[in-house]
């Protein structure tokens, strides 16, 4: 169990965490989220004991970490895959944390095995790769067989057996009762490998509930429903009942409709009704990370802008278009004309009020294949 | 919480498994001796072209020294490799982690880096003596004589202080490029100019390389050097002081800062 209460940390002017309250309950996995410069790795080290926070505090298993007894067997933690010395071989260097915690050397090997770099045991760390390097990460972290894991980042760099692996890893350690608290900004592997998330934006807490739970409160699963293409009357008529039932209405730009807050059986009824046919009707639940973009739109610090590359070409034809704002609203359109979807990233929308950069230039995918990215916080320290 | 000898097991392992550890302790082993011999058995054919003034104080223990004004710097890297590379390669974050005591932490690893120091300072020490002494020939002293063994053994407590000493100020400044651009002009350039500037003269007699190269000498005053208010234990002492001054800012810096 770790618990954190209230803690802060500032650096200077910058608030990296502000005033974050959690628990991460063992058996089960806790997946920790937030755009790069959330405060993730600093709520991380802090944890054990790296960071002082300014204020608040945080325990594992009721102690601060800093008077944990022996704490290499009571908690392991993954922090950076690169933080070895290069010259020392993957062995040794296991060695040397096992001696810490009076763990035997047979221990090592073991756990060599487990990730899987045996054969590479007595080369120097220097010529490792990301992924070997992150198996040695969690070689290190599962030596002393504790009871709470701290991985940041474990899935970076790992090939998909690796993946893979990292995944079922973490659910086993959980299943054994463990507390396992895993940063990642990979969605997809979240949506996989976690039970329970913890979000974060700029350093603040943003949600804290199961994964299930999280993808329904934050985003708004549709319907998309077709209507035969040369009757255009049809699909006005379909508009309007709906919008009358309550549903809201999008078009797509192929002519199909998205229908948000209508159960399928409903808009089936009210098209019988309207005596409209359907050429389809199917489900869209909206994923973990369609869920996370639309919590965490608001609060991004390094947002990439379209690369105008001004001064370096000249502009083909056809260049130079906005992008389109990536965020509209899915739902709630009173009009009667309905509105048109977005060709790109559609999000569900954050609460009013609350999106200091709604009006910020979202960028296409298609024209950030070079990224200029604003750097704000991570240097700061 | 770490037991202290699990610190000391786990730092004993770290520093014999990194080449660095090896390299730059034979370097100063080879560094001292070979210039220490060289110089003796220049100074030893050359002996009357030397001034009556230097004559008169010849210090044949002292001339077996010569070579370390050079070889500390080897010690001076390895004391800032020790622990700078616990920083540049973010090692001291798994370290601190699993030693969340940090004084436990450091003053193992200093324990165990300084013992090595010193052990091999005193091999370097001992070995330079005897052949520098062998290049004398004539002029050359036992270690039997008053105040030899002394000056011998005060060589190798020399090379481990210095390498403590940049350990505590690598600890300070966190980065081992920055230590050893402070430390080695310090110890080659800064120090040596300082003490021949005759204004400059009566402070850098209390930098520690100065004040501690004094536990070399047997001869007062040896090779018409200045006379420097302390004796040679007071100059050992001096730069005692130096390097727990270095440490304690080290800690404080370790205990304060964020990892």
């Amino acid at each position: 169990m770790i618990e954190a209460v209230g803690l802060t940390k500032r650096y200077g002017a910058k608030t990296a965490v502000h005033n974050l309250s959690f628990q991460v309950r063992p058996g089960a996995v806790t997946g920790f989220l937030g755009p790069n410069g959330s405060g993730k790795s600093t709520t991380m080290r802090m944890m054990l004991g790296l960071d002082r926070p300014t204020s608040g505090h945080v325990t594992i298993g009721g102690h601060a970490f800093r008077s944990l007894p022996n704490a290499p067997r009571q908690v392991g933690a993954l922090l950076d895959a690169k933080a070895v010395h290069g010259g020392r071989s993957a062995r040794n260097h296991l060695l040397s944390l096992a001696q810490l915690a009076g763990i035997p050397a047979a221990r090592v090997d073991e756990v060599l095995g487990v990730v899987g770099l045996q054969d590479v045991a007595k080369k120097r760390s220097n010529g490792f790769s990301l992924g070997m390097g992150q198996r040695l990460g969690i070689a290190a972290a599962l030596l002393g067989d504790p009871q709470v894991l701290l991985f940041d980042e474990p899935v970076n760099g790992l090939d998909p057996e690796g993946i893979l692996w990292v995944r079922n890893l973490m659910k086993q350690l959980a299943s054994e009762g463990r507390t396992v608290f895993v940063s990642s900004h990979l969605m997809s592997e979240m949506a996989l490998t976690a039970d329970h998330l913890i979000v974060i934006g700029r350093g603040q807490l943003l949600s804290d509930m199961s994964v299930t739970d999280f993808i329904s409160a934050n985003s708004a699963d549709f319907a998309r429903v077709r209507v035969p293409a040369d009757r255009p009357e049809c699909r006005e008529k379909l508009t309007a009942s709906l919008t009358e039932a309550g549903g809201g209405v999008m078009t797509e730009p192929d002519g199909a409709l998205r229908v948000t807050g209508l159960g399928l059986s409903r808009i089936s009824d009210l098209a019988h009704e309207s005596d409209v046919r359907l050429w389809e009707l199917s489900p869209h639940r909206a994923s973990l990370e369609e869920a996370y973009m639309r919590m965490t739109q608001g609060v991004v610090d390094y947002r990439s802008t379209a690369d105008a590359k001004e001064g370096l070409q000249l502009p083909p034809p056809g260049y130079g278009q906005p992008g389109h704002e990536g965020y509209a609203q899915p739902g709630h359109t009173p009009q009667q004309s309905p509105q048109e979807v977005p060709q790109q990233g559609w999000y569900a929308p954050p609460p009013p009020g609350q999106n200091p950069y709604a009006g910020a230039p979202a960028p296409t995918p298609a024209a950030t294949a070079d990224r200029t990215e604003r750097k704000t916080s991570e240097d700061s320290r | 919480m770490a037991s202290v000898p699990a610190v000391l097991n786990s730092e004993w392992t770290k520093i014999r498994t990194v080449s660095s550890t090896i390299w730059t302790l034979i370097s100063a082993f080879v560094v001292t001796v070979a210039m220490g011999a060289a110089l003796s058995a220049l100074l030893n054919s050359q002996f009357d072209d030397l001034s009556a003034a230097e004559q008169a104080t010849f210090d044949p223990t002292f001339v077996s020294f010569s070579g370390t004004v050079l070889g500390q710097l080897a010690m001076v890297v390895f004391g800032v490799l020790v622990v700078g590379t616990e920083y540049s390669s973010g090692m001291i974050r798994t370290s601190l982690a699993a030693v969340p005591q940090r004084g436990s932490f450091l003053f193992s690893k200093i324990a165990v880096a300084g013992v090595l120091a010193l052990v091999v300072g005193l091999a370097t020490s001992f070995v330079t003596f005897f052949l520098s002494q062998a290049m004398l020939g004539d002029r050359g002293t036992d270690i039997g004589a008053q105040n030899v063994l002394r000056a011998v053994v005060g060589g190798g407590i020399y090379m481990g202080l210095i390498a403590v000493f940049s350990m505590g100020v690598a600890t300070m400044l966190r980065s081992s490029m920055l230590s050893l651009g402070i430390l080695m002009p310090f110890f080659f350039l800064v120090s040596q100019i300082l003490s021949a500037v005759p204004g400059a003269k009566s402070v850098a007699r209390y930098f520690p390389d100065q004040a501690g190269s004094k536990i070399m000498q047997v001869v007062p005053d040896a090779l018409n050097s200045d006379p420097a208010p302390y004796g040679p234990w007071g100059g050992l002492g001096i730069m005692a002081l130096w390097v727990v001054a270095a440490l304690a800012g080290g800690y404080l810096v370790l205990k304060r800062r964020d990892a």
